[in-house]
């Protein structure tokens, strides 16, 4: 469980996060959801320490992240995997070497057990024959998988996504959201996850926090979003085709109306 | 940014890089690939400068010396000298400082640029002392090196370009390079390629490191990675001679 209370952060005049404060759950997957430049990325970098909030407070599991000192948050990272928006592979590194070294580094595992996990997570996340490509020879979807096999390979306890399924193809997209999911209530991860996609948002919105311009506009889940009546965010959403249609069909499901072909 | 900042910012991360490894295996692995990078990526090129540099010395020296009373072994002691001295140490860091710092600078620009620090910083790694360590260690024990090895070549030079050239022959040339040999010149030389080869890699880890922005940053930071390390180099040469001769 990740709390935070009231975070505040600008870059110089540009206030980006205005007071959010939000509670993540583990063992589900929470969404923060809102438009490009609304302060997702921030907000996660800002959870993580990659930036220091100007105000506020962040809470793992009890334990205060923003009175923890540097060698405190060093050994907490090591349960933190992390996902980044460009997914930001080792290009020195083969596909395969990028997996492996958060076991090199933090594991005293055997050559053939590192390759049997390696083996494992790249199935996880449907990726085979790539294992001696390098980054820069693999499509930007294979990266973000990749990317996401890297973070989850030493089982970490808080999972951060930054627009996992972004310019991935919609079957991918579906087997990642689904990944993400298992792997949340497998092993009772408090996933975070960036995104804007609406798909993602009604598969496996289990908490989201709907942010415009660096403030919590909404809170719910997949459920309750069909039916909020917020201005702002019913704009969002319905600016998914896909979601109106969904919606419609959800409503008429509540009042009884369901054509009988549609059943 | 002003000098005092950078100061700051330089000192704090030559401090945060002092720290014990996470994994000393991955760290080693790290170190010599540095090695390689540094010391045998840029044998070449240091090579062919010092022949040259050796060779050119060998010819303006004569050309300078038209005494008839100065016999042409000096020639020999001259190259020996300012090879030693100055040319191989100096020179070639310089040349160093383009090659291998703007190396390291790009190399760390574009990691920090790509988010690939900061992936390394979630998994919780010390990124200074992952990144910045094995590279300034690897310069210290290769760089010297590298000056040892121009050195020979440099006198190599001289000697093959005075025999061509007719100024003197091979057995003039080895006699005059035993003549007033002083053993002090060869500590002085080392002591000046330890301290450039710390300023060949800390001052472009340090640029690389704090890169902010995009591609455009990376090349602007390179290139002020290159030019302060000369400035420093040649300074801090400056500065040896005035203390040690
Ligand atoms: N390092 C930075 N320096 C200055 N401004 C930044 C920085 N990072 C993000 N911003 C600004 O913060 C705002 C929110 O960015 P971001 O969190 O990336 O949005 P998104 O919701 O698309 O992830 C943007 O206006 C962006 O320009
Ligand atoms: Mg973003």
């Amino acid at each position: 469980m990740i709390e935070f209370k009231n975070l505040k952060k600008s870059f110089g005049e540009k206030v980006v996060l205005d007071g959010v404060s939000h509670t993540m759950e583990s063992g589900k997957t929470n969404l923060i959801i809102g438009t490009s430049g609304s302060g997702k990325t921030v907000l996660q970098k800002c959870l993580v320490g990659l930036f220091e909030p100007d105000e506020g407070e962040i809470i793992y599991d009890g334990k205060s992240f923003t009175d923890m000192t540097q060698e405190e948050r060093t050994i907490l990272r090591r349960e933190i995997g992390m996902l980044f928006q460009g997914s930001a592979l080792f290009d020195s590194m083969t596909v395969e070497e990028n997996i492996k070294f958060p076991l090199n580094m933090f594991t005293k595992d055997t050559g053939s057990q590192k390759r049997k996990r390696i083996n494992e997570v790249l199935d996880r996340v449907n990726l085979k024959d790539a294992n001696k490509k390098f980054p820069s020879e693999i499509s930007g979807g294979m990266k973000k998988r990749v990317g996401i096999a890297r973070a989850i390979v030493l089982n970490p306890k808080y999972l951060f996504c930054d627009e996992p399924n972004s310019g991935l193809d919609p079957v991918t997209s579906m087997v990642i959201d689904k990944l993400i999911k298992d792997l949340t209530i497998e092993y009772n991860i408090t996933t975070i996850i960036n995104t804007h996609d609406m798909n993602s948002v009604m598969e496996i919105g289990d908490n989201i926090l709907y942010m415009v311009q660096g403030k919590k506009e909404w809170t719910g889940n997949s459920k309750d979003i069909i039916f909020s009546d917020n201005k702002q965010l019913n704009e969002f959403i319905f600016a998914s085709q896909f979601l109106q249609d969904a919606k419609n069909m959800r409503m008429m499901e509540a009042k009884g109306e369901v054509p009988e072909e549609v059943k | 940014m002003n000098f005092i900042t950078h100061l700051g910012r330089y000192s704090l991360m030559l401090k945060g890089m002092i720290a014990k490894p996470e994994n000393a295996k991955v760290y080693w692995k790290e170190f010599m690939q540095q090695c390689n990078d540094i010391g045998i990526g840029s044998i070449g090129i240091v090579s062919i400068v010092s022949i040259f540099m050796g060779a050119v010395s060998a010819v303006q020296t004569a050309y300078q010396l038209t005494s008839p009373l100065i016999p042409k072994s000096t020639i020999a002691q001259i190259v020996r000298d300012t090879v030693i001295l100055e040319f191989s140490p100096t020179l070639v860091c310089i040349v160093l400082a383009g090659v291998v710092g703007s190396k390291i600078a790009s190399e760390l620009g574009n990691m920090r640029v790509s988010e690939q620090i900061d992936a390394l910083e979630i998994m919780g790694i010390n990124t200074k002392t992952y990144l910045v360590m094995p590279k300034i260690g690897a310069a210290l024990i290769m760089i010297p090196w590298l000056v040892i090895i121009s050195m020979v070549l440099g006198i190599l030079g001289g000697r093959l370009a005075g025999n061509a050239s007719g100024i003197l022959s091979n057995d003039t040339f080895d006699r005059g390079l035993m003549e007033n040999f002083t053993t002090f010149n060869v500590w002085f030389a080392l002591i000046k390629a330890y301290t450039f080869a710390f300023i060949i890699s800390s001052i472009p880890a340090y640029y690389g490191y704090h890169v902010t922005g995009g591609a455009l940053e990376i090349g602007r930071s390179s290139t002020k990675a290159v030019v302060v390390s000369c400035i420093m180099i040649l300074l801090s040469d400056y500065a040896l001679a005035a203390i040690l001769l």
